[in-house]
C-alpha cells in the first residue's frame, strides 16, 4: 500500500499517507519479527544448542539460496504474476553448468555462475514473452514452462547426474569459500539485497514495477512500458534462478534431473510469509527476509526439536497457518487504529 | 477511504472489461469448438500412431485410469472463476483416503460409514479452506490453500507414518474397477456429476451468481450476491469432490497412504486451463474443461501406447497447454490491438 | 508491430484451416477404424499374443521414475539381456517416484499385449489390482530391486538379501568405530519400502550382545531431497555431539551426508557408511569421510531380471520354489523362497572403498 500511494499525484497528501503507511508496514514487520523471536525461544528451551554459532551459520547458509528465489519472487508477485517454474530453470541451469563444468575442469567459477545467469536469464526472458507480449496468465505459461525445462533438463542429462568428483575444486568451492569471513553463498545473497533494494526504491524502472502492480490501467495511462516491466521482472526472476542453480549444484556438489522439484512453492511459501500480497502491488524486502528466514528456522528446527518426522510436515503446515493468520489479525488491529485516528 | 477509492477504480476498469467481455461471446463459442477439434486430432495422430490405441477396451481401461482427478475439475473451474485457486485439493485426497482407511481397517467402522465419513473429511476440509479465506480477507486463496496444503498431508503423514492401509472388502473394487453394462462405473459418475456441475455453473442462480462475483466481486456484493457464503460452497465442493477422487483412487489402488495423489492439483489445473477458464475470473465454461480432461487423458494413453518417455511427455503437455492457450490470445490481442487503433484514427 | 501482427492473424487463419482439415480427416479416418475394428479386434489380438511385433517376444520395463542414474543403469543390464535373447526391449519411468503414474504405464502396456513386465515398485500393495490383471491378460509380470507383494508378481529378483544388507551395514560400522558410540540413520522417505527394510534388519543385529555398547539414536529421513537430507545430517551432528557414524541407505542421503561432514571437517570424527552410488561417494571414499560403502551392480541386476524375465516368457520357469534357469553371464539361479512368495537372489552387496572406487566410479 505504501507503494501505491507514493505513486499517487498529491504531494501533500501523499506524504502524509506515506509516514503513516510505513509506520503501519513497519510495525507489521515487527509482528512477524516478535513471532520468528518467540519461535527461536521456544526452540532454544527444547534444545540449547539451537542458539550456537555453528547451527546459525549453518541454518543462514542453507537459506542462502531460498532467500536468493524469494527475492525475485516478489517482483513477479508485485506484478499479479506468479512463477511456477523456477524448480525447473534451477535444475536446468544447474544441470548445464555441472555439465560444463565436468568437460572444461578449467571453467573459472565466476565463468560458471555468469553461465548460470545467463542460462536463466533466457528462460525468464522466454517467460516474460509469452507472459507479456502474447497475454498468456503467469500461473499457465510458467506451469507450462516448469513442464518443458524438467522435461528438457532431463532429457539433456539422459538421465545420469553429475558427481562431485567430475566436479572441479573451484567449481564446488563457491559454496563452501568465504568472503571477508562470510561464506561465499551468504555473501552473494547480500550483495544481490543490497543491488534488489536500490533497485527498487531508487530507479524508475523499480518504483514502475510497484506501479504496474498496484494499477495496471493507471500505469499504463501514465505511459509506463508494462511488456518492458514485465520482461524485465521475469528476466530478473529467471536470472536469479539461474544463479540458484549453480550455487545449488556448487553447494550440494551434484547436480540431478529432479533437483529442486517443487521448490518454488516453498519460495512462494517465504514470499507470503513475509507480506507480498498475491493481488500485486506490495511488498517490502525487509519482509521477503523475515519470511525466508522463518522457513530457514522450521526447516532447521523441527529436526533439532526431536520432532517425530511424522508430524514434522503437519507442524510445519500449522505453523505457517498460525503466522499468516497472526500477521493479518496484526495488520488489522493497526488498520483499524489507524482509521480512529484519522477520525479525530 | 483509501480502501473504497481504489475499489471504485478498479469497478470500473471491471465494468469496461465486461464490455470487452460481452463482445467478444463468440470466440468463446470458438473455444470449444477449438478444443474439440483439439481432441480429434489427438485421437488421429494417436491411430496413426499406435495400432493399439483405437481398440475399445484399451481406451476404457484408459478412461478409468486417467478420469480420477477429473471430478477434481469441476470445482476448480468454480473456483478459477472466482479468480481464486486452491492448491490442497491434492492434500485433501490423501487426507481423506487415509482417514477412510484407517477407521476401517484399525477402528472397525464399516466401510459404508467409512465412506461417507471419509466425504466428510474431504467436505470439512474444504470448508475450512473456504471460512478461512472469507473470514481473513486478507489472505488470499493461494496463501491459505497453501498451508493447509502442507497441513492435510501433514496430518495424512501423522495418522499412518509409514504404512499403507488397504485390504478393503471386496464390493470396494467396484468404484475403481467396476463396469455396468460395459461402461465403467467412474466413467458413469463422471458423467452424471459434469451435468450436474454444467447445470449447476450453467443454469441456476448459484453460477450466474459465479460468474457475476468472477466478473466483480464488489458489484456483486452490492447488488445482493451473498459473496462469502458462494466462496465458501465452492471451496466444501472442492473438498467434498476430492473426497470422491480419494475413493476411487483408492479403490483403484486397493490400498492408500499419505503420499498418494502428490501434485494432482498442478493436474487439475492444467486441465481447468486448458478447458479456456481464465484465472483472471469470469470466464470459460464447463464444457471446456470436460473436454481438457479427456484430450490430456487420451494424449497421455496415446503417447503411452509408442512409448514416449515421460521426459518427452512433458515437454508435449507443456507445448499443448501454451499453444492452446496462446493460439487465441493472439487473437484476442489483434483485435484488441485493431480497435485500438481504429479508436486512435477517429 | 503491425507486420508481426498481421502474420499472426494470417497463421491463426491458416492453423484454423488446418486444423477443420485434420478434423474432416479426423472424423473420417475415426469412423472407419472404429468400424473395422469391431471385427477386427479380436483377430487382432489373438496375432499379437501369438508373437507380438515381427514374432518376437516384447520385454516391458517400468522403473521407479524418469532421471534416476541407478535406474538407467538398471536398464542398461535389462536391455542387454533382452538382446542377447532375441527379443524387443520397451523401457518406461513415471517422471514422478508416484505409484499412479505406475499404475498408468501398466495399463498402456496391457493394451500393447507385451509379453513380459518387470516392474521397481513405488509400493508394495497399491499396483496388486493392475499387476493382476496384467497377469490375467496372460502377461508375465516380475519385479526387481523394489519389491511389488507376492500376489501381483510371478517372483522378485532380488539384487541382494535385504537381511544381508541390514546387517553387513552394522557389522562394517561397529568394525569402523570399534564397536562403539552412538549411532544414527539417515533414510530415504518414511515410505520407502527397501530402506525401511533394511532398517528393520540393522535393528536386529543391533540386539546381538556384541554391539551393546553401540546406540542407535535416531532414524532421520531425508526425503531423498539434497536440501533436506543435509538440515537432516546437519541436526544430527547438532543434536548429538557424541555421534560415532552415520549410516544412510540411500544414495542422495548418504552424499549429502559426505558432503556436510567434508564441509565440517569431520573426516574421522564421525564415520559415514551405508548404500550409494560409486559416482556420487567417490570424492567422499577418497577423502576418507567414508572408509567404506556397499552397493550391488545395478546393471547386473537389471540383466538378471532380464534373464529372468526371458526364462518366465520362455516357458522354462514358472516362478515356483525350487525350479533353476541359465541367467547368462551370471550362471545359473535357483528359485528360492521370500516370505509367501519366492525370489531370484542375485548376490551379496559389494564392499567400496579407497582401493576400488576408482575404477567403479566411471562405472556407475
Amino acid at each position: 500500500m505504501a507503494e501505491t500511494a507514493v505513486e499517487s499525484s498529491n504531494e501533500l497528501q501523499q506524504e502524509k499517507k506515506a509516514s503513516k503507511l510505513a509506520a503501519i508496514s513497519k510495525f507489521r514487520e515487527l509482528g512477524l519479527l516478535a513471532f520468528i523471536i518467540l519461535l527461536c525461544i521456544v526452540v532454544q528451551i527444547k534444545n540449547p544448542s539451537f542458539m550456537t554459532l555453528g547451527n546459525l551459520t549453518d541454518m543462514i547458509t542453507n537459506t542462502a539460496i531460498l532467500s536468493i528465489l524469494a527475492l525475485g519472487m516478489m517482483l513477479v508477485l508485485i506484478t499479479r504474476g506468479i512463477d511456477l517454474s523456477i524448480g525447473a530453470t534451477l535444475a536446468l541451469s544447474g544441470m548445464l553448468v555441472a555439465q560444463t563444468v565436468s568437460v572444461y575442469s578449467g571453467l573459472h567459477p565466476l565463468l560458471a555462475i555468469l553461465m548460470g545467469i545467463g542460462i536463466g536469464t533466457v528462460c525468464g526472458v522466454t517467460i516474460g514473452f509469452l507472459v507479456s507480449k502474447i497475454g498468456i496468465l503467469p500461473i499457465i505459461a510458467t506451469l507450462a514452462m516448469m513442464n518443458i525445462f524438467r522435461g528438457m533438463t532431463y532429457t539433456i542429462s539422459d538421465g545420469q547426474w553429475i558427481s562431485s568428483y567430475q566436479m572441479s575444486e573451484s567449481f564446488v568451492s563457491i559454496a563452501t569459500s568465504s568472503i571477508l569471513g562470510i561464506n561465499t553463498l551468504v555473501f552473494i545473497a547480500i550483495i544481490i539485497y543490497i543491488i534488489a533494494f536500490y533497485f527498487i526504491n531508487h530507479t524508475r524502472t523499480g518504483r514502475q514495477i510497484y506501479a504496474v502492480g498496484s494499477n495496471p490501467e493507471s500505469a499504463k495511462v501514465s505511459g509506463i512500458n508494462q511488456t518492458k516491466i514485465l520482461v524485465i521482472v521475469y528476466s530478473i526472476m529467471g536470472g536469479l534462478a539461474g544463479l540458484s542453480g549453480v550455487l545449488w549444484v556448487s553447494k550440494f556438489a551434484s547436480a540431478q534431473g529432479d533437483t529442486a522439484s517443487g521448490f518454488e512453492l516453498t519460495v512462494i511459501a517465504a514470499c507470503i510469509l513475509g507480506g507480498v500480497s498475491i493481488a500485486g502491488g506490495s511488498g517490502k524486502i525487509s519482509g521477503v527476509i523475515l519470511g525466508a528466514v522463518l522457513l530457514g528456522i522450521m526447516n532447521n528446527a523441527l529436526p533439532l526439536m526431536n520432532v517425530s518426522p511424522f508430524w514434522q510436515s503437519a507442524i510445519q503446515g500449522a505453523i505457517i497457518l498460525f503466522a499468516v493468520i497472526v500477521n493479518a489479525l496484526v495488520k488489522r488491529g493497526v488498520d483499524r487504529n489507524n482509521l480512529l485516528r484519522r477520525k479525530i | 477511504m483509501e480502501q473504497r477509492t481504489l475499489d471504485q477504480n478498479e469497478y470500473v476498469q471491471r465494468t469496461l472489461k465486461n464490455k470487452q467481455e460481452f463482445s467478444l461471446k463468440k470466440f468463446f463459442l470458438q473455444w470449444e469448438w477449438l478444443l474439440i477439434l483439439v481432441f480429434l486430432l489427438v485421437i488421429v495422430i494417436n491411430t496413426s500412431l499406435s495400432p493399439y490405441f483405437l481398440n475399445a477396451a484399451g481406451l476404457r481401461d484408459a478412461t478409468m485410469v486417467f478420469l480420477d482427478k477429473g471430478f477434481i475439475v469441476f470445482p476448480m473451474v468454480m473456483i478459477m472463476i472466482l479468480r481464486d485457486i486452491d492448491i490442497s485439493v491434492g492434500s485433501t485426497v490423501a487426507l481423506s483416503s487415509v482417514i477412510m482407511a484407517t477407521l476401517y481397517n484399525t477402528l472397525n467402522v464399516p466401510m459404508g460409514a467409512a465412506i461417507v465419513i471419509c466425504l466428510l473429511v474431504g467436505a470439512l476440509c474444504g470448508l475450512i479452506n473456504g471460512l478461512l479465506i472469507v473470514k481473513f480477507k486478507e489472505l488470499s486463496a493461494v496463501i491459505v490453500t497453501l498451508a493447509t496444503m502442507i497441513l492435510y498431508r501433514g496430518i495424512a503423514y501423522v495418522i499412518l507414518e509409514d504404512q499403507a492401509s488397504g485390504n478393503f472388502p471386496e464390493w470396494f473394487s467396484f468404484f475403481g474397477w467396476g463396469s455396468v453394462a460395459g461402461i465403467p462405473f467412474i466413467l458413469i459418475a463422471f458423467t452424471i456429476l459434469a451435468i450436474v456441475f454444467t447445470l449447476l455453473l450453467h443454469k441456476t442462480t448459484f453460477g450466474r451468481q459465479v460468474y457475476a462475483m468472477g466478473n466483480n466481486d464488489t458489484a456483486s456484493r452490492f447488488s445482493g450476491v451473498r459473496v462469502d457464503r458462494i466462496k465458501v460452497i465452492v471451496f466444501t465442493l472442492a473438498g467434498l469432490m476430492a473426497a470422491i477422487t480419494a475413493i476411487f483412487l483408492a479403490s483403484r489402488m486397493g490400498s492408500t497412504r499419505p503420499n498418494v495423489a502428490m501434485m494432482y492439483e498442478l493436474d487439475v489445473i492444467a486441465m481447468v486451463a486448458l478447458g479456456g477458464i481464465s484465472t483472471a475470473g469470469g470466464k470459460g465454461r464447463m464444457i471446456g474443461a470436460i473436454i481438457a480432461v479427456f484430450i490430456i487423458g487420451y494424449l497421455q494413453y496415446g503417447l503411452g501406447l509408442i512409448n514416449i518417455p515421460s521426459q518427452t511427455m512433458l515437454i508435449i503437455i507443456g507445448l499443448l497447454l501454451l499453444v492452446s492457450v496462446a493460439v487465441p490470445k493472439m487473437k484476442w490481442n489483434w483485435k484488441f490491438k485493431k480497435s485500438g487503433s481504429k479508436r486512435k484514427l477517429e | 508491430m503491425p507486420v508481426k501482427y498481421t502474420n499472426t492473424i494470417k497463421g491463426a487463419k491458416e492453423m484454423k484451416k488446418i486444423l477443420s482439415k485434420w478434423a474432416v480427416v479426423g472424423l473420417a479416418v475415426g469412423l472407419l477404424a472404429a468400424c473395422g475394428n469391431e471385427d477386427a479386434a479380436p483377430g487382432g489380438e489373438e496375432a499379437a499374443a501369438g508373437g507380438g511385433t515381427d514374432g518376437k517376444p516384447t520385454y516391458a520395463m517400468v522403473f521407479k521414475n524418469t532421471g534416476n542414474p541407478y535406474g538407467e543403469k538398471m536398464m542398461d543390464g535389462f536391455e542387454e539381456a533382452i538382446k542377447e535373447a532375441g527379443g524387443e526391449v520397451i523401457l518406461r519411468a513415471p517422471d514422478q517416484p508416484t505409484a499412479e503414474g505406475q499404475i498408468q504405464i501398466v495399463e498402456q502396456l496391457i493394451t500393447q499385449q507385451v509379453d513380459s513386465i518387470l516392474i521397481t515398485g513405488n509400493d508394495i500393495d497399491a499396483l496388486q489390482p493392475v499387476l493382476e490383471k496384467a497377469m490375467d491378460a496372460g502377461i508375465k509380470v516380475l519385479s526387481a530391486d523394489s519389491a511389488v507383494n507376492p500376489e501381483s508378481r510371478m517372483v522378485h529378483v532380488n539384487q541382494a538379501d535385504p537381511e544381508l544388507i541390514g546387517r553387513t551395514q552394522i557389522q562394517a560400522v561397529s568394525e569402523m568405530i570399534d564397536g562403539e558410540g552412538q549411532i544414527a540413520v539417515l533414510s530415504a522417505t518414511s515410505q520407502a519400502a527397501n530402506q525401511n527394510l533394511w532398517i528393520e534388519w540393522m535393528k536386529k543385529e543391533l540386539e546381538k550382545p556384541e554391539y551393546e555398547n553401540i546406540e542407535l539414536v535416531k532414524v532421520a529421513y531425508g526425503d531423498d531431497l539434497r536440501d533436506k537430507s543435509t538440515s537432516e545430517a546437519e541436526a544430527l551432528l547438532l543434536q548429538y555431539p557424541d555421534l560415532k557414524a552415520i549410516v544412510s541407505p540411500t544414495t542422495v542421503g548418504i552424499a549429502a551426508a559426505g558432503k556436510v561432514l567434508t564441509d565440517k571437517g569431520l573426516a574421522g570424527k564421525v564415520i559415514l557408511t551405508g548404500l550409494g552410488l560409486p559416482s556420487e561417494m567417490a570424492t567422499y571414499i577418497e577423502n576418507g569421510v567414508s572408509p567404506a560403502m556397499f552397493l550391488w551392480n545395478p546393471i547386473d541386476v537389471g540383466y538378471g531380471a532380464g534373464m529372468t524375465a526371458v526364462a518366465l516368457v520362455e516357458g522354462d520357469i514358472t516362478g515356483a520354489l525350487g525350479e533353476t534357469f541359465e541367467a547368462g553371464r551370471l550362471g545359473e539361479k535357483e528359485i528360492v523362497e521370500d516370505g509367501e512368495g519366492t525370489q531370484v537372489m542375485l548376490g551379496e552387496p559389494f564392499r567400496f572403498d579407497k582401493d576400488n572406487i576408482g575404477e567403479w566410479k566411471e562405472v556407475y
